[in-house]
């Protein structure tokens, strides 16, 4: 990926990140703004609280999708041993670590460098064995490398261009991975109810999230992603709404409600 | 003694190196609490390690604990759940039928266990048949770690890990570090963690007896001036005694002669056993209570005595105990399942939510029940008499006093529900 693409596909003109790779589909802006929180990432009441929360029902929804397809027990003792994951945009490790305690061979990739060393710093304090790299998706799959299970998890709303970054999580997948590997995918739906809920509510009302994290307009609706990973021969096989119960203060999955958060996962079409 | 750790250089689950043992659970005190804590956890998958200060064969011998364990319905699902209750079912005598006398009232509070349903309200047992089970138990789970003797000096904790040291030098390793270490609890002391303690002008003495007439399954409760009085059923056509009185008077009744301690003692008994006979050692314990400020700290948890130590007038305590451990190893599994940290601050924050004020309650409820019933005042006698006949004749209200004293009341954890892990 040339560096002349990554201008052509930043989508709001804020400082570029000097920590920056040369990603394709990464927006420098979005960047900044992580970057200057990453260091809270570990905090469950801090800046990341709502990720906290929703971290077990993601992880659950993870771990029993892929036990259910690659034949392992979820309750059993490392029940991921052996298959390689990549989790992208990692973050702070919320996601990575938890699934490489399960047994995961994980690589963990961000495009941000703080994020990277703050997960590899948490990581090595807690005995946990990731490999985080600072790097892109679409470098990641240039780079040849496969994985048995691929995940995108609250990042393809951040990302600058994303057909091609839908094109590279395809590429990730492992097509020797036996019966098949998998990609998981969560984010926000363009809906007039994930607007109230995920920006007015999270950004404004509730203060969980620093306002302008999220761009409503970046917001994607299943049926396009569905749309953009069929190209690839990769099809959506199971989509669950994920909602939040302010009187509980506890997210949960609806499979019948998928107008804010979803999760989904897909496989080579069959 | 297969349990001892010297026979068990590997297990499971575990890893030892020049730094020392790394687990992801490590426990301090393998009582009642601790033990049945750290079985649960290991009967579930997670890898644990249990120290203590004595060995089993200490622990085993008659003077080391002669006491007695009412084991509620509830305690008895979370034995059961950690793979204990097997190895003690033959020698704990179940409760059938619990009779509450106010002195020598002819109004009592009778419960019978086929009006609740399921099953007996609660079972007796000698602490020693419960440890006993316990160190059978831990002789199956390879995941467990049984450290004995093993005395800790030092306890680090941060945030990426904690770090327990022994006296001989050995450190282990772990994501969290409970403390199942009794109401001096070193845990809760080294983490600066306040309590809020309070004592009664009164002592439990408490025997074994030996009688010829069959008690038929059935407690009793009699409030006497002095304090609540327990006959509780054993095997073996035995009871165990909890006899609360007045402290001052105590000693007087520890240093009587057999027969004049037998023959106050069958005063208060009555003659539906037929003569009785004592056939253990009479022991005193005051009458107090102690409640931990917070349960949690920074990789740490406290259960059992460490949290709570409570007057037995309701037999709570154990109970209470169990229940933390219910809720605890839940909480632990849990976490453990999804690959999050066992002893990061959402696990314990859990922890805390649901157990501190359901113990605070109990305590509460008990302390009330203490002054109510420690007192001859004529009115309150009888507005005690009239409220518990009353109780008596309302079977919902008396239903709901069953349940909790069965401890199936509230947010119940799975292995009390009778789930696994």
């Amino acid at each position: 990926m040339s560096t002349t693409s990554t201008a052509s596909t930043i989508s709001r003109s804020t400082a570029p990140s000097a920590a920056s790779p040369s990603g394709g589909t990464v927006d420098a802006g979005e960047i900044a703004r992580f970057s200057a929180i990453a260091a809270e990432w570990w905090d469950p009441r801090g800046k990341f609280k709502p990720l906290h929360k929703y971290n077990p029902i993601r992880i659950a929804y993870i771990r029993d999708a892929v036990c259910a397809r690659f034949g392992r027990d979820p309750n059993g003792p490392l029940p991921l041993k052996g298959l390689r994951f990549v989790d992208i945009g990692c973050g702070g490790g919320l996601l990575a670590e938890p699934l490489a305690r399960l047994g995961a061979e994980m690589v963990g990739i961000d495009a941000a460098g703080r994020n990277v060393a703050v997960a590899a710093l948490h990581a090595e304090q807690s005995g946990v064995d990731v490999d985080y790299r600072h790097t892109t998706a679409e470098d990641l799959a240039a780079s040849g490398e496969r994985f048995d299970v691929v995940l995108a998890l609250e990042v393809v709303e951040h990302v600058a261009h994303v057909p091609l970054f839908l094109q590279s999580l395809t590429t990730l997948m492992n097509p020797g991975s036996e019966p098949g590997a998998m990609l998981f995918l969560a984010t926000i739906n363009r809906t007039p109810k994930a607007f109230a809920l995920a920006i007015v509510g999270a950004e404004y009302v509730l203060r969980w999230l620093p306002r302008g994290t999220h761009d409503w307009r970046k917001f994607l609706k299943p049926s396009e992603l569905a749309a953009g990973f069929r190209p690839h021969g990769v099809t959506v096989r199971d989509i669950t709404g994920v909602v939040y119960n302010p009187l509980r203060d506890e997210f949960s999955l609806n499979r019948r409600d998928l107008d804010t958060n979803y999760m989904l996962w897909a496989a080579g079409t069959e | 003694m297969t349990t001892s750790d010297e026979s068990r250089p590997s297990a499971a689950g575990q890893s030892t190196d020049s730094a020392g043992l790394t687990t992801d659970v490590v426990i301090v005190g393998g009582g009642l609490a601790g033990l049945t804590l750290a079985t649960a956890l290991a009967t579930a998958g997670v890898p644990v390690i249990c120290l203590d200060r004595d060995t089993p064969p200490t622990q085993l011998e008659t003077d080391f604990d002669g006491r007695t364990t009412a084991l509620a319905f509830c305690s008895k699902q979370v034995l059961a759940g950690a793979g204990v209750w097997p190895h003690m079912a033959e020698d704990a005598e179940p409760i059938l039928d619990i009779r509450v006398v106010d002195q020598e009232s002819p109004l009592f509070l009778h419960y019978d266990h086929t009006d609740v349903g399921i099953g007996p309200f609660g079972w007796i047992a000698d602490n020693t048949v419960i440890r006993r089970a316990l160190f059978a138990r831990v002789a199956e789970l390879p995941n467990l770690r049984h450290i004995v003797p093993a005395s800790v000096t030092r306890i680090e904790r941060d945030s990426g890990g904690a770090k327990v040291t022994l006296a001989d030098g050995r450190v282990v390793k772990a994501r969290l570090v409970v403390g199942a270490d009794g109401k001096n609890s070193f845990c809760r002391k080294s983490a600066g963690i306040t309590v809020t303690t309070w004592t009664y002008d009164q002592s439990a003495m408490i025997c074994n007896i030996a009688h010829d007439q069959p008690h038929g399954g059935v407690a009793v409760e009699k409030f006497l001036p002095g304090g609540p009085f327990a006959i509780l059923p054993l095997t073996d056509n035995r009871s165990s005694i909890v006899w609360s009185e007045k402290k001052t008077l105590v000693p007087k009744y520890l240093d009587m002669s057999t027969e004049a301690f037998t023959a106050e003692l069958q005063r208060r008994v009555g003659t539906w056993l037929g003569p009785i006979r004592v056939v253990t050692k009479r022991s005193a314990w005051p009458l107090s209570v102690l409640h931990a400020d917070s349960y949690v700290a920074p990789r740490l948890a406290l259960v059992g005595e460490a949290a709570h130590a409570m007057h037995p007038i309701a037999g709570q305590g154990l109970n209470m105990g169990l229940r933390d451990v219910a809720a605890l190893a839940e909480v632990i599994v849990d976490a453990h399942r999804l690959g999050l940290d066992v002893g990061g601050p959402e696990p314990l924050a859990r922890y805390q939510r649901w157990r501190r004020f359901d113990n605070l309650t109990l305590i509460t409820v008990t302390d009330l029940l203490t002054r109510l019933f420690s007192n001859d005042f004529g009115p309150l006698k009888l507005a005690r008499d009239l409220g518990m006949a009353a109780v008596n004749r309302m079977p919902p209200l008396k239903k709901f006093f069953m349940r909790h004293a069965m401890g199936m009341v509230g947010e119940l954890p799975r292995m009390i529900r009778g789930e696994p892990l």
